[in-house]
């Protein structure tokens, strides 16, 4: 990542500090959201600023989050900039208004604060709130630290409202590890984020003079074709995704990849996949590795949905195993990434033996010592010896 | 006051699919009459949105859609905002919802509008229970009250529950502006709707609305069985403005409860005893309301 101190100041921010920032970088006109730990940090800093007269918008005390996400489709319907934040439970409880917001082709930009879902109850991080959300045709990107949070609400925006897209974007930090952490970060330059952003103008929104009926009841013999142009949004946002990080870099100086980033995965035999906070541990143990001359690498999966599948595809005949690591489960099979991937994988019809880690459920660290405990155990699938498909990683006891 | 004359000849709500006789979809003609084509319909699951909103056919010639069950006060609250936001000041928003999506399911979200202020119209039409989807129960299905899952039969005398009292739940917000109505009074009714233009906040009009086919009555006595209802004190016209209650219409003497009751297929199976009971609970209500308000 290249950076560039003359663009923008640097400030020491926490994850959620840096989401605030980020969204009164893009001048949201509507910010209806509800409180939420460890989310609260972005609803206070945003409320901080609209009293102090640094943003200027709607904020609306909505009574819980199903309404935080009816309010925002409202908003949207008349063509506001809207943006809200919140976490977990939270998530699930606005479950059906993702959809109507989706369906409804409706440019929301939305923070998530990744925490596990009870019971039993738990307030720290871990991926299964927003997976669980996969299907909701919501854009998921996840990020690893505070600098990627606040740049990736900008680049939401400008995701989000192309009119190749029109689909919401969710963009997940982990909870504590990613919101709670102060970090050095970079504040762009209001102008430079103008230029970056510019007033949105929708062509989905109620317009007085050509009345039209949104978020409609499509019928049986209607329904599908609706569907239909849902996912083609989705691939379209793949080019959009890729067109709108090259555009960020060439103006702040940071660059995030994409859909997928790799590390040192050119010539590397075995290979971790992760997603979040996790990355940043992972890379120092990958350098480690790499340093007594093991030829291992790692894949930052960033964007869950739309899925780079044509990414894995590649990778599958270029590797001899791969490592899965899940923030979450799917009860009855196995972590939600190692199905995504493997199905990617498995098409090629060259599929490298694959390892699923479940690890860091509810806030347990993931250590360095449990990524090289990983590594060798990829290592050792690789050289034929027997190792599970699915494992626990970081347990109480041994043998998850 | 609300002349017919004045009144657009323009309609704005035509073609839609409801029952015959149904009081529905003249309170969206008459209350779009009044607010006029600067107006957003807002419609969660209901009646009204499945008539009305059928694609490809639009039954508005306004802005409308169809909203999540639970969340028409919020999308109501979005749209005001958004609205504002972008510095549009001569526009209405309307949501139109029923008894179940008002009282039950979307109460949350109406008390939180309401409670911070929001500027937007909120229509109750009140037929009683959840007749879009076959006829069950809500928490405005009146006492004695046969409906698909709250049955007459011989352990059940139907809905075991008064009717609760929204309006007074309005009122305990202290919204600007709380009335009931009814469609089988459409001056009223327009009167009412004319007030929420002109008053800044959050308004609030439950109306009664009643169904032929889930109360069980031939479709040409709507007209007669909302008025029925007013007349026998089972329903009452009221508004609530300036932190004040007033009765628009208060009979000197109720007719008997029976006239209402026994038109109706949801009320047959009452035994006299019964019907006594429901008479009662009308009287300890009209106590409370002479009380407090006349």
């Amino acid at each position: 990542m290249k950076h560039d101190l003359a663009v923008g100041q640097l400030d020491f921010l926490n994850g959620d500090e840096a989401v605030a920032f980020g969204a009164k970088l893009c001048r949201p006109q509507v910010i209806p959201v509800y409180p939420i730990t460890p989310q609260t940090l972005v609803v206070e800093k945003i409320a901080e600023f609209v009293a102090n007269k640094q943003m200027t918008c709607a904020y609306i005390h909505v009574e819980s989050e199903h309404s935080a996400m009816g309010a925002a489709m409202g908003a949207a319907m008349v063509g506001a900039r809207v943006f809200t934040a919140t976490s977990s439970q939270g998530l699930a409880y606005m479950h059906e208004m993702l959809h109507y917001v989706s369906g409804s082709r409706f440019p929301v930009v939305m923070m998530n604060a990744n925490r596990t879902l009870a019971a039993p109850w738990n307030i720290f991080a871990d991926q299964r709130d927003s997976i669980a959300q996969r299907d909701t045709g919501w854009i998921q990107v996840y990020v690893e630290n505070g600098q990627e949070a606040l740049d990736m609400i900008i680049q939401a925006y400008a995701i989000a409202e192309d009119e190749r897209v029109y689909t919401p974007v969710m963009v997940n930090l982990d909870g504590y590890v990613v919101t709670h952490t102060y970090e050095l970060v970079h504040i762009p330059d209001q102008a430079l984020v103008d230029e970056f952003l510019p007033p949105f103008r929708s062509q989905n929104a109620i317009d007085f003079a050509h009345p039209r009926s949104f978020c409609i009841t499509a019928p049986t013999d209607w329904n599908m074709e609706f569907r239909l142009q849902q996912q083609q949004a989705m691939e379209r946002s793949k080019q959009v995704i890729a067109e709108v990080d090259k555009k960020f870099g060439a103006k702040f100086g940071r660059y995030y990849g994409g859909l997928v980033e790799e590390y040192k995965v050119a010539d590397a035999e075995v290979v971790l996949i992760a997603m979040g906070s996790v990355i940043g541990t992972a890379r120092i143990v990958i350098d480690q590795w790499r340093n007594r001359g093991q030829k291992v690498g790692l894949v930052k999966l960033r964007f869950l949905r739309p899925f780079p599948q044509e990414y894995f595809q590649g990778l599958s005949g270029r590797v001899k195993a791969i490592g899965i690591i899940d923030r979450d489960i799917s009860f009855g099979y196995e972590g939600a990434l190692a199905s995504e991937i493997k199905s990617a994988l498995a098409s090629t019809g060259k599929c490298p033996p694959v390892v699923n880690f479940i690890a860091g459920i509810a806030g347990r660290d993931i250590t360095k010592e449990h990524i090289a405990e990983m590594l060798a155990k990829l290592f050792d699938r690789r050289a034929g010896k027997e190792e599970k498909d699915l494992q626990f990683i970081g347990l109480r006891w041994p043998n998850g | 006051m609300v002349k017919v004359k004045e009144l657009p000849d323009r309609e704005f709500l035509y073609g839609h699919k409801a029952c015959p006789g149904c009081g529905l979809g003249t309170i969206g003609r008459l209350a779009l009459k009044i607010l006029g084509e600067k107006t957003i319909v807002a419609l969660p699951a209901s009646c009204m949105s499945t008539v009305t909103t059928q694609y490809p056919q639009m039954n508005y010639t306004v802005p409308s859609f169809t909203m999540a069950f639970a969340g028409t006060g919020a999308v109501l609250s979005g749209l005001s905002a958004g609205l504002k936001a972008q510095g549009i000041t001569d526009a209405y928003v309307l949501g139109i919802a029923g008894d179940g999506g008002t009282a039950d399911i979307g109460l949350q979200a109406l008390s939180g509008a309401v409670e911070r202020g929001d500027d937007f119209i909120y229509i109750c039409y009140d037929n009683e229970a959840y007749m879009n989807t076959g006829v069950q129960r809500s928490s405005l299905t009146p006492l004695g009250a046969s409906t698909t899952n709250s049955p007459a039969g011989p352990a059940s005398w139907g809905e075991s529950r008064p009717k609760k009292n929204l309006f007074e739940i309005m009122i305990a917000h202290r919204i600007p502006y709380a009335a009931t109505a009814s469609s089988a009074y459409p001056f009223d009714f327009m009167n009412k709707m004319a007030k929420t233009k002109i008053i800044k906040g959050p308004k609030f009009i439950q109306v009664m609305c009643p169904c032929p086919t889930g109360w069980g009555f031939p479709s040409h006595l709507t007209v007669a069985i909302g008025k029925l209802a007013v007349e026998t004190g089972l329903w009452y016209l009221a508004e609530y403005e300036n932190g004040k209650v007033k009765m628009n219409l208060v009979p000197k003497t109720f007719k008997p409860v029976e006239e209402y009751l026994k038109k109706q297929r949801r009320f047959r199976h009452l035994t006299e005893e019964q019907i006594k009971l429901i008479q009662e609970h009308r009287d300890q209500e009209w106590q409370m309301i002479r009380q407090r308000w006349l």
